[in-house]
Order: C-alpha cells, then structure tokens, then sequence
C-alpha cells in the first residue's frame, strides 16, 4: 500500500512538472538554485537597493518595484496599468508566495523586464529573494 | 399541401444534418437549435489556465470575444513582448497551449448570440482591441463619455468587469450592467 502511494506520488509530480505547470520549491531552495549561479553572497541590501532603484521608462514616468507591488510588503498591491490586485509579496502573510519556481521565474523576467527595461541576473534574482523573505 | 410536407421535411434532414457536421465544445448546432436556453451571450471562460495566466493581470476576456485571427495576432511571441505596453511573455508551451484554447473557442467557433453579432459586424477584419470590434463599438455608443474616462472605477471601456456585474460568467445584457457612480444603466 505504502509503495504504491509512493510510485502514485511520484508519477502525479512527474506529470504536473512535465505539463509545465508548477515546479514546486521553497525560498531555501531557491537560495541555492540563484546563490549557485552568483559570484557574490546573496545579500537582502542589495536586494532592497534594486527593489527601490528608479528607472525612466519610456513613457517618461519612473518605475520602481513599489508601482505595482506598493509601499508595504504585507499589503496588496494594484497593477499600475489595469488596477487589478497583487497578493502581498511577504511571505510572513502570503504563504503561497516563493513555492513554484516556474511562476517566480515567469515574473522575475516580465517584471524585471518591464521595470529595468532588460532581465535580472541571477545574482539579483537572489538578492531581492533575500530582501523580500525577511518581510 | 403535400408538397409542403415535403419541403418541410427536407428542411428539417438539413438542420439534422448541418447539426451533425458540426461539432463545437458547445454542443453542436442540433443542441444549440433544441436547447431551451437560448445562449443569449458569450460562452464562459472554461479554462483554469487561461483565467490563471491571463486573469493575473486583467480580466479574462472570453474567447467568443474576438475572431481566432485576433487571438493569433495577440498571442505571436513578439506581440507579448509588448502587450499594450505591458511585458505579458510566456513560455513557448504555455503560450501554444493558451493559443490553442483561444482559437478553438473563438468567435466564429460560437453559437452564443454576443459572438455572432460580434463576427457579423467584423466584415473579416481581426482588430487586436475588443473595443475595436463595431458592434461592441456600436453597443456602447450611448454612454456619456463622462462616465468613462474621468470616471475613476472605470476608466476606459477595456474594463469590462467595472460595469458589467455578471461578466465574469459571460453575461453582458444591459439589466446587469452598473456603471460606478452612476447606478444602473437600462433604457
């Protein structure tokens, strides 16, 4: 009973994986996954530095983390284009937040991308992880 | 009299018929023409995926909405990059399984009311805006302008769910409609 519970486990998180839905991770595990491609130590300043760093855009405005996410981690946010509601990024109240390595990916390069017009290193990546988990 | 009986029975193998070639996920035109509900509006977003991936940012519009051509357009690689502004990229696989589930409920696959008319008022054309399609244009010609743009909870016309109660469930007539500020809207 044991064993079959097992290889029915094992097949269900094969077949979600493969259908590219999820990858299941924890925020230790995503330290080491971007600590592994960093030169340098993840560091939670760092972090916070880039979070608030200030970029024009195109349009002229400046974009900053704090557009669509807010002032206040524990609180939602709005999407600065639609208004529509981000879940607080703190994990002390968003338990759901940093648990699927796909969808962090997924905005680590949109947002990245849309804030800094260009993707995030994986030493960033790391850095805000780091900032973003003592929230 | 007999020959009318004909005629009519004719008519009827060729409803059969034509219903039987035809196989939507809606049912089919046999069901759609024997149903007693009428699909007066547009079919409901079925898919958890595409209320997940899309919804995250804004509503999820139905497919019925726009014509698959539209949906292709929007959904090219290049055109996510930028998404009205926005950076909407999404892996190949996700991209190619939204992609398939767009066109497949698209428009001119509907037999909902709203989706007809919309694919009537196209004349062939695939605009990338929903309200650039002329008949949702059309429908929307009496509102006071006023009460959109200045109007802090609505906005702009893209905003579908900001008036339409029931949009969420693909229903769009004018009873569940409640412009913010305003009230109800049924003339």
């Amino acid at each position: 009973m044991h064993r079959f519970l097992m290889v029915t486990l094992f097949f269900t998180t094969t077949a979600v994986m493969a259908a590219g839905k999820t990858i299941p991770t924890s925020l230790p595990e995503l330290f080491s996954y971007y600590g592994a491609r960093s030169s340098l130590p993840l560091d939670d300043k760092r972090g916070k530095d880039l979070w608030f760093r200030q970029t024009p855009a195109k349009d002229g405005k400046m974009r900053d983390c704090t557009v669509c996410h807010g002032k206040d981690l524990t609180q939602s946010g709005e999407h600065a284009r639609t208004g529509k509601v981000i879940d607080p990024m703190a994990p002390s109240v968003n338990k759901e937040r940093f648990t699927d390595r796909k969808k962090v990916e997924k905005w680590f390069k949109r947002n990245c991308k849309w804030t800094l017009g260009r993707e995030c290193t994986a030493q960033e990546k790391g850095d805000v992880l780091k900032f973003l988990s003592l929230k | 009299m007999n020959s009318c009986r004909v005629i009519t029975g004719i008519l009827l193998l060729i409803i059969v018929c034509a219903g039987s070639t035809v196989s939507a996920d809606e049912g089919g035109f046999a069901s759609w023409l024997l149903s007693l509900e009428r699909r007066n509006e547009v079919a409901p977003v079925a898919s958890e995926t595409y209320k997940e991936e899309c919804g995250a940012c804004h509503f999820p519009y139905q497919p019925g909405l726009l014509p698959s051509g539209s949906w292709k357009k929007l959904l090219a690689p290049k055109a996510l990059e930028d998404h009205f502004g926005e950076n909407a990229e999404l892996d190949e696989e996700l991209r190619l399984q939204l992609l398939k589930l767009l066109e497949k409920d698209a428009a001119e696959t509907s037999y909902y009311k709203r989706s007809r008319k919309i694919m009537a008022s196209l004349n062939g054309a695939t605009p990338l805006r929903i309200t650039e399609v002329p008949y949702i244009h059309r429908k929307h010609h009496e509102i006071p302008a006023r009460l959109i743009k200045p109007n802090d909870k609505v906005r702009s016309l893209s905003y579908c769910d900001a008036c339409h109660q029931q949009a969420d469930k693909g229903v769009y007539d004018d009873d569940t409609v409640s412009i913010p500020g305003y009230g109800n809207w049924t003339w």
